[in-house]
């Protein structure tokens, strides 16, 4: 092997790097919380909606839980133009992992919905709360505690995973940073560790952050690693 | 948008389109099958690194819980970056199949060696302390106490991943592997409408996914007993 590895040249890029895994920061979250809403949406329909809804809710889960993530993307950034819907790219891959990530998470809550107890949903009903009411004041509270190890756990999947599609239709997050960067001096090997080293701190903070939330919170025990 | 559809489709589907898709869909499953079970391989030999007490062994232990650890917390794509990078410093001319295999192997075996950990760790203590009172080695209490009992936990979880990793191996496009993502492309670049050439690829992708996925369930369901 006649490879030289020049560290000091490829540590001049860390800023930008840095800057890339920023907007991966960012992409996640968004990603998160908009598939989070998608899934609780879903889930509520797929538990309390008449057969033609669940059947719906059923196919939209088994569609985009079985096709990958970058097709998805593609199809909204190359196909939808056909049809005269031109979103930009920061958009479409938004979108797409909001709905794709929104299958998985549906699957996930509606698990939760199943676990909380019926005659606490029955109380709620002969209290007079409505459907809206009794998911955001009984259910959602009760299943936070327990698909919360289950929601840490896709958040840092979201933020390996998802975010680095980003690269492909060029948003500028961490792979695709790395990928422009490297070929400046074309030092591949070294500035794809270094942000390969990045999203590993990246992803041990946020497991961390989310291990110590869980405890004070939830009181639950989610291991950190 | 309709006639457009029914004009192109009589030119997509030609013989020469079905068979360049029908070898792309060869190339993505035995990527997967041969990249999967290699992980299969080398997870289960660091599970059972990380099983194994004693002094001597430490630094074996801490690079399997490193190297664990590592892998789980970087995008797919930056490990296939860096091993395609890696490799042509080491051995020019290899084949990007063999990249994207060993990218594949790389990634199954952090991932199934920790469901497989999982899996060990469900086998109770007492058990593995008895057997070691009666002086079984290492590999008797592996062979006949642990692998015995936790195969249908282990069995399912990695089926599931195989088979969700198959949508993941999309990501292998990008480095040039004539793979389905590839030809998407590559159609989609010939003028073929994007709804039409993501659509049929998006199904392809459901109809290798789907039934196995099914599989998986069915096998978790046969070994709850």
């Amino acid at each position: 092997m006649n490879y030289t590895f020049q560290w000091g040249v490829a540590l001049q890029h860390l800023p930008g790097l840095l800057e890339g895994a920023q907007l991966t920061f960012i992409i996640g979250f968004l990603t998160f919380w908009g598939a989070s809403l998608v899934g609780l949406v879903m889930a509520t329909l797929k538990t309390f909606g008449g057969p033609i809804v669940r059947r719906l809710v059923g196919a939209y889960v088994v569609l985009f839980t079985n096709t990958p993530a970058l097709i998805q993307i593609w199809f909204l950034y190359f196909g939808l133009p056909d049809v005269g819907i031109v979103w930009d790219k920061f958009t479409c891959m938004l979108i797409g992992l909001i709905l794709n990530a929104g299958a998985y998470l549906t699957e996930i809550i509606r698990a939760g919905f199943i676990s909380v107890r019926r005659n606490e949903i029955e109380a709620a009903e002969t209290l007079g709360f409505s459907l809206v009411q009794q998911i955001w004041y009984v259910i959602v509270p009760h299943i936070a505690k327990t698909i919360y190890p289950a929601l840490a756990n896709f958040f840092i999947v979201i933020l390996v995973m998802g975010t680095s599609i980003g690269s492909v239709i060029g948003v500028q997050e961490l792979t695709s940073q790395a990928k422009d960067l490297a070929t400046v001096d074309y030092r591949y090997l070294e500035v794809f560790t270094i942000a390969a080293a990045i999203y590993v701190v990246l992803t041990i903070i946020a497991s961390i952050t989310l291990a110590l939330v869980g405890r004070h919170a939830f009181r639950v025990k989610a291991k950190i690693f | 948008m309709l006639d457009r559809l029914a004009d192109e489709i009589p030119r997509f589907f030609t013989w020469g389109n079905v068979v360049l898709l029908g070898e792309a869909m060869g190339i993505t499953l035995s990527m997967t099958l041969v990249g999967c079970v290699l992980g299969f391989v080398f997870a289960f030999i660091i599970a059972f690194t990380r099983q194994v007490p004693g002094f001597v062994t430490l630094p074996l232990r801490m690079a399997a819980i490193l190297f664990v650890e590592v892998f789980r917390r970087i995008p797919f794509l930056v490990v296939l970056f860096l091993v395609l990078f890696f490799i042509q410093a080491v051995a020019r001319g290899t084949s990007l199949f063999t990249v994207a295999v060993v990218s594949i192997c790389i990634y199954s075996t952090a991932y199934i060696a920790d469901i497989i950990r999982g899996g060990f760790e469900s086998v109770p203590r007492q058990q593995i302390e008895a057997a070691r009172a009666m002086n079984f080695s290492h590999l008797q209490i592996l062979g006949s106490i642990i692998v015995p009992q936790s195969w249908p936990v282990i069995l399912p979880p990695a089926v599931v991943f195989m088979v969700g990793f198959i949508k993941d191996t999309s990501l292998v496009s990008q480095i040039g592997v004539f793979e389905l993502t590839f030809r998407a492309r590559e159609l989609n670049n010939m003028g073929f409408s994007g709804i039409l050439v993501f659509g049929v690829i998006a199904f392809l992708y459901f109809a290798i996914s789907y039934p196995l996925t099914r599989w998986g369930q069915w096998l978790e369901k046969r070994l709850e007993r």
